[in-house]
């Protein structure tokens, strides 16, 4: 029994199985047991004794959501339900779905059936991110091969469960993987976000009920119906079960995707990546992603799962951990971020449209050595105006200035250094 | 020059298969462009014909996502990253010789036709940065360093394997 339940599998060239040869490996056995000895609620509430979080960024618990869908469908009737993966990672850093998707994409789709029957959905709609052709690729022959196989279509398996699933490619946009633009994308609306409630579960896709997980969230099911809640739970170092998929990049010897336990420290995964950059000392990290405040040194044995990172001030996010050395300056570093997340605002809300470009202007200004203490002054009311709770439609805003709320706190002085035209830490 | 049949037919499916002509337009976008390499106005409109849908509703998504092109593209589409993690990797150097080499800035097109270079960033090649995406079937290439960029040019792969 592998205890790396997500990546155990894959192909060392990350290369798909073709379905035979992942059957060959024991894939399948999760979807079999599921349709074959477990009622739609058992598999929810082993889920739950799992202590599966979603793995898209927010760490809500999935078994919840399965059961917020269930009751949606009830309210909602007969009718289409839809299972929606979002596989459109565009977060700087992120990096972990490809593989899944490239590599293991049966395992994704037994995982989204296993979800789809749990839930009551009858549709699964794969949304993948443009950028990875051979993700989508890999997908759409994986779903024809389980359609003839007959793991997908009309009475999976004799069980009397149906299942149709498809791929739809998208074209681009960092927004698009917001749950509700994700909706919007599918339907063919421009890809904004939609106000909360109602909530896809009760009005979703079409108006239907409908569920949005995250491509590693449904990778991890078919291990957890194989060998049961506690053995997935006990592969955690933490009581967030499971494992997680780091992936460490920037200035690290050498940046790779890392399946460990929940809870791994990024001491112990620096060390895997074989430390850092050789000359070089830490200087911060963001444990999970672009939208994530930094951690420093003090953190290195932080266990990187959602209480944990939370409780030393930033978050799990996607655990796409980026380490800035001490030659990589901090301005410069918020800076690219800014210049990203006032790229891909979709323009529907002011503090967004207007304030991150206005932002990456002034960090702009501020690194080249020009900036004013009314310019650092103006950096802190954008980073006021942009708390959460009701200002704008979705998250970008608020994460995309968590960076810099966390960077000016940490890094007052380097921002102050700045003023005067000097930077005490090189540039990258 | 209008869209060719099979193109029409190709549209009218995907229609079938994505639940509704609506639904389809961003499929459409993209049938065309794979066969013009961009989204001209009268195509879009004879894309917006063939679905029954408005030119404004077509193209409320033609210039929303980032991959449609709404202009000419060079033959080769470069797509170089400029998230954090590249930039951390020396990206800032590969993309000055990347513009110096091909003499052009990010959205622009060589002389010749051959090139167009876009930033794009995040292209989830985080463990290889610098990276790019090349040509149609968005390669992706790296780590890059600015020596590599004959090979990149030339359509060959750059860096180690995945």
């Amino acid at each position: 029994m592998s205890d790396k339940p997500l990546t155990g599998r894959a192909r060392a060239d990350r290369q798909p199985h073709s379905l035979a040869a992942w059957r060959g490996l024991g894939g399948g056995a999760g979807l079999a047991l599921a349709l074959k000895r477990h009622s739609p609620e058992a598999i929810i509430a082993l889920i739950e004794a799992a202590g599966l979080r979603g793995r898209g960024g927010a760490g809500f618990p999935t078994a919840n959501k399965w059961r917020f869908m269930r009751a949606g469908a009830e309210r909602a009737g007969p009718g289409p339900r839809y299972l929606c993966v979002n596989g459109d990672e565009t977060e700087p850093g992120s990096f972990k779905d490809r593989l899944l998707m490239e590599a293991l994409p049966h395992q994704l789709i037994e995982g989204a059936t296993i979800a789809a029957y749990a839930m009551g959905a009858t549709e699964v709609i794969i949304l993948v991110r443009d950028e990875y052709r051979a993700a989508a690729a890999a997908l759409s022959r994986a779903i024809v091969e389980a359609e003839q196989l007959g793991l997908l279509g009309r009475d999976i398996l004799g069980s009397g469960f149906d299942l149709t699933m498809r791929v739809h490619a998208s074209a681009g946009r960092y927004i698009v993987g917001e749950e509700t633009a994700l909706i919007a994308a599918l339907e063919g609306e421009r890809p904004i976000p939609r106000h909360r409630p109602p909530y896809p579960a009760v009005s979703g896709l079409w108006g239907r009920p409908t569920t949005v997980n995250n491509v590693e969230t449904l990778s991890a099911v078919p291990s957890i119906v194989e060998h049961g809640a506690e053995w997935y739970q006990g592969l955690s170092h933490t009581n967030e079960g499971g494992t997680k998929l780091y992936g460490v990049s920037g200035c690290v010897a050498r940046p790779q995707l890392i399946e460990a336990p929940m809870g791994t420290t990024a001491r112990e995964l620096f060390e895997l990546c074989g430390g850092i950059r050789e000359g070089r000392a830490l200087f911060a990290f963001q444990p999970g992603g672009g939208a994530t405040a930094f951690l420093e040194a003090a953190d290195l044995d932080v266990p990187l799962d959602f209480a944990h990172t939370k409780k030393a001030g930033s978050s799990l996010g996607t655990g796409a951990v980026i380490v800035l050395d001490d030659h990589a300056c901090p301005v410069a570093a918020i800076g690219r971020h800014m210049r990203f997340y006032a790229r891909e605002s979709c323009g529907l809300c002011t503090p967004c449209r207007d304030g991150l470009p206005w932002v990456a202007k002034l960090l702009d200004t501020i690194e080249a050595g020009h900036g004013t203490r009314a310019d650092i002054d103006l950096l802190h009311t954008h980073v006021q105006l942009s708390g959460p709770s009701g200002r704008s439609y979705c998250d970008l805003n608020t994460g995309a200035l968590t960076p810099l709320r966390s960077g000016l706190e940490r890094f007052g002085d380097i921002f102050a250094a700045h003023l005067q035209g000097s930077c005490p830490v090189g540039r990258a | 020059m209008s869209l060719s049949p099979a193109i029409r037919t190709a549209i009218a499916q995907a229609a079938a298969n994505h639940g509704g002509p609506k639904a389809a337009m961003l499929e459409a976008l993209k049938l065309v462009q794979e066969a013009e390499g961009w989204v001209s106005d009268a195509h879009l409109k004879e894309a917006a014909e063939a679905l029954g849908v408005t030119t404004a509703e077509i193209d409320s998504l033609a210039t929303f996502y980032s991959q449609i092109f709404r202009s000419p593209v060079g033959d080769t589409v470069i797509l170089l990253c400029d998230g954090l993690s590249c930039y951390l990797c020396g990206g800032d150097a590969v993309r000055d010789a990347v513009m110096s080499k091909l003499g052009i800035g990010f959205g622009e097109t060589t002389a010749d036709g051959k090139f167009t270079l876009i930033n794009i960033c995040c292209v989830g090649g985080c463990d290889r940065a610098p990276v790019a995406l090349v040509g149609p079937e968005r390669k992706l290439v790296g780590p890059l360093t600015p020596d590599d960029l004959d090979a990149l040019i030339d359509g060959k792969a750059v860096g180690g394997t995945p």
